[in-house]
């Protein structure tokens, strides 16, 4: 499965869609890029004279492009239709937050599996500011990776 | 290997994944995993992983679905064990 493959079966859509750019994926991890936009939706209230980043969507930054795009990639290695929809489920993270997040800034995710069992995917992962090669924020995320036709399944 | 022994082993793997302590201390075979030890569903799979370290035994999808009790967790490790 290619990087824009992966990319078009993200369920995300503006203005919650953090991926730009998948640079990378293989079965130990993903690596890829979101700009942060001058005009996201965060910034009217975070804050409305100075505006930072939530910690909160530089932590979905990090699970879209190094938890869920991996998750896509592995599970569709898995299925025999590699274009059935995927739903993501976050279930943990652990994090750290480094450097404040700017408008502009460009944010740069490296992911690197822990393992891959039973749909429960866990990734360590890094993300660093582009520009002045900075770690923002590190953590160990976890989620499951499930069909869309086995939500509430369970 | 002693089904005691198993239990106790058990309640040392489960021990990180429960929130309320005190429902480790009277441990019965009939307790849910999730529904009465009130443990994330996505956490079952990490102690699953945490088994198959401990007794160096594998677990497939089918039995992992068959461990939804104390009870049924411990007779997932001892067949497991058995086959090896």
């Amino acid at each position: 499965m290619t990087t824009d493959e992966i990319i078009k079966l993200l369920p995300y859509k503006k203005p919650f869609l953090f991926v730009d750019q998948l640079d990378h994926v293989d079965e130990n991890g993903a690596q890829g890029v979101y700009q942060i936009k001058e005009d996201e939706y965060f910034f009217e209230g975070h804050f409305p004279s100075k505006p930072v980043t939530p910690g909160v969507i530089v932590t979905e930054i990090m699970a879209q492009i190094g938890l869920v795009c991996l998750g896509i990639y592995l599970k569709s290695q898995q299925e025999s239709d590699p274009n059935t929809p995927i739903l993501p489920v976050f279930s943990s993270a652990n994090v750290e937050y480094l450097a404040p997040v700017l408008p502009g800034d460009t944010l740069e995710v490296k992911s690197e599996k822990v393992y891959f069992r039973f749909n429960k995917l866990k990734c360590r992962i890094r993300c660093f500011n582009r520009h002045s090669g900075k770690e923002v924020c590190r953590g160990e995320f976890s989620g499951m990776v499930i069909n869309e036709n086995e939500f509430g399944s369970n | 290997m002693e089904k005691e022994a198993i239990r106790n082993e058990l309640k040392d793997i489960i021990d990180p994944y429960v929130m309320e302590k005190e429902l480790l201390g009277n441990l019965s075979d009939t307790m849910e995993l999730i529904n009465d030890l009130k443990i994330n569903s996505a956490n079952i799979v990490d102690i699953v992983l945490d088994i198959e370290e401990k007794y160096d035994i594998m677990i497939d999808d089918n039995s992992i679905n068959q461990m939804n009790t104390v009870g049924e967790a411990i007779g997932v490790i001892e067949a497991k064990i058995a086959e090896k």
